[in-house]
């Protein structure tokens, strides 16, 4: 994980490259992420922590630097996400759609590279999801649920390391043009 | 107006596809049904991967238990858990049915009883989502399961079947928010509903505070549900508080206490009585050991003529005992002399029998 810059903000139109992915990637990647969510937390419950799915919403909408693209990945994962829970489908799509659209919109104003901006950013958007999937629970389906502030604050600290390290692996399999 | 839409495209689109999902949200939520179209897709398409990673798994670790570290010890292992887990629902059903065959209004219950049919299923993956308390099992409606059976383990009630697909089911477990059963305590067989709340206790709703329970005491189903059976442990109380308008009931479920690896999901429930005496934990009386095996016992099979549950076949052993000893089940006095229930039976030719009988537990 080499950076050389020290600046967070992109400078010019110039530098806000467009990464591509090879569309198996865009397939594979966030199946893997969704099957790793349904399976293995079943052995390792430790790891269910882990939102693979958010994380691979949040990198491809940031890399890809398009709000339709990020609002459509976004869309696609959580609705995967709800027909394999039991929640109505829906509830996280409308969640993810909301952060791939804002991923990608901040993936246009900054340098997304940067692992301090992929920290805060894995960090808000984890925050940002379990809080309207709280809202969203609450004011649209009535469900009676808790939201727990100091939890999900740690849960975002952890999502947002494990996110560096995807970010890092998933950059090899992009096609910078 | 072409301008402004694509001026404005992005939030168009952001606006459009959120829009969609909130008419399927609403359409879910209004009509109470579900999309099932697109859960049977990603259900089928997900379910493949899942047995093929449990499959890649469960060859490696018992390649590693059976042959490098273990010989088969593991095999032997699982054996003697399976055995153990028949002898447990065996041994509760025993029990329940030793705590009232001394009354004789038990025996008229007996009449329409029989265990309950169930399917053996491998938990083959969890829901996704972080707060998700659901699993997936590797039985579907193929097999004959359908949306609203119970599941249970030999310990209790680990949730029910809130869809069925065509080799897999959904389950929601005991501990997710939204789900709920009918239970009864033990000792003071106080109602009340049993609820999830997404973390490892469940809280029992609808005690009044005059009701005593205490900690420690078993919550079994009550059966009021028309999912669960009656009789089936649902778990331990941990904490009992006083508050309005009902009492704050915390219980551990006894279910899931040692993990999801196989469950059970009954076909056909049969009602049974919640047991009496305390439970497995607890110390119970019983009969000393039979003696051997006395061929002049009948021991064959059923016959046609003979009745057609267990329940029956006990209840009939138990009358010719009784007949074979001038008891008549319900007339002692607290206190009197209970019939030898180990006695062979020496009376008039009884119906033949199918239960062999049962080495009692050692009493603790």
């Amino acid at each position: 994980m080499t950076y050389s810059g020290d600046r967070i903000l992109l400078g010019s139109q110039r530098e806000s490259q467009v990464s591509k992915f090879r569309p198996w990637v865009l397939f594979v990647v966030p199946a893997i992420a969704i099957l790793f969510n349904f399976y293995i937390p079943l052995f390792f419950h430790f790891l269910g922590f882990l939102d693979l799915p958010l994380l691979v919403t949040v990198y491809f909408a940031l890399m890809r630097r398009s709000p339709i693209a990020g609002t459509f990945i976004g869309a696609f994962i959580g609705l995967a996400q709800d027909s394999l829970a039991k929640n109505p489908l829906g509830q996280y799509g409308i969640v993810k759609t909301l952060v791939g659209y804002f991923a990608a919109s901040v993936g246009l104003r900054f340098d997304v590279d940067h692992p301090f901006i992929r920290l805060l950013l894995g960090f808000f958007f984890f925050f940002f999801h379990e809080f309207f999937s709280w809202v969203l629970a609450r004011a649209l389906l009535g469900q009676q649920v808790d939201f727990d502030l100091m939890s999900t604050l740690v849960l975002g600290i952890l999502n947002a390391v494990v996110a560096l390290f995807l970010f890092h692996f998933l950059d090899r399999l992009r096609e910078t043009i | 107006m072409d301008s402004l839409l694509n001026r404005y495209r992005n939030v168009t689109v952001l606006v459009l596809v959120i829009m969609a999902q909130l008419v399927l949200l609403a359409y879910q939520v209004k009509s109470g049904n579900d999309v099932r179209l697109i859960r049977v897709w990603a259900v089928t398409a997900v379910t493949p991967l899942a047995r093929t990673l449990e499959g890649i798994r469960s060859g490696v670790t018992n390649f590693i238990g059976n042959y490098i570290t273990l010989h088969d010890t593991r095999q032997q292992n699982r054996e003697i858990r399976e055995q153990l887990g028949r002898l447990k629902m065996e041994n509760q059903f025993l029990r329940s049915e030793l705590s009232t065959a001394d009354r004789a209004r038990a025996l008229s219950v007996f009449q329409s009883r029989s265990q309950s049919r169930t399917l053996a299923a491998r938990v083959i993956g969890t829901g996704a989502g972080a707060s998700s308390k659901v699993v997936f099992v590797e039985r579907g409606s193929v097999s004959g399961v359908e949306k609203g059976m119970a599941v249970v383990t030999p310990d209790g009630i680990v949730g029910k079947v809130i869809a069925a697909f065509p080799v897999t089911s959904e389950v929601v477990l005991i501990t997710d928010s939204s789900f709920a059963a009918g239970v009864i305590s033990q000792k003071s067989r106080a109602h009340g509903i049993l609820r999830g709340q997404g973390s490892g206790t469940c809280r029992v709703d609808g005690v009044q505070n005059e009701e005593k329970v205490e900690v420690g005491e078993w919550f079994y189903t009550s059966g009021d549900d028309r999912v669960f059976p009656k009789g089936m442990p649902a778990g331990q109380v941990k904490v009992v508080r006083q508050a309005s308008p009902f009492e704050e009931i915390f219980v551990d479920p006894s279910g899931l206490q040692n993990g999801l690896e196989e469950v059970l999901i009954v076909l056909e429930g049969v009602h049974q009585m919640v047991p009496d005496a305390p439970n497995a934990s607890a110390a119970v009386h019983l009969q000393s050991p039979p003696p051997a095996a006395d061929p002049s016992t009948p021991q064959a099979p059923a016959t046609a003529t003979a009745p057609g549950t267990d329940a029956d076949r006990l209840r009939d052993r138990y009358k010719a005992i009784g007949e074979s000893q001038n008891h008549k089940f319900g007339e002692g006095l607290p206190g009197s002399k209970p019939p030898d229930f180990n006695a062979p039976i020496t009376a008039k030719p009884k119906p033949p029998l199918a239960v062999p009988p049962t080495p009692p537990a050692d009493p603790q």
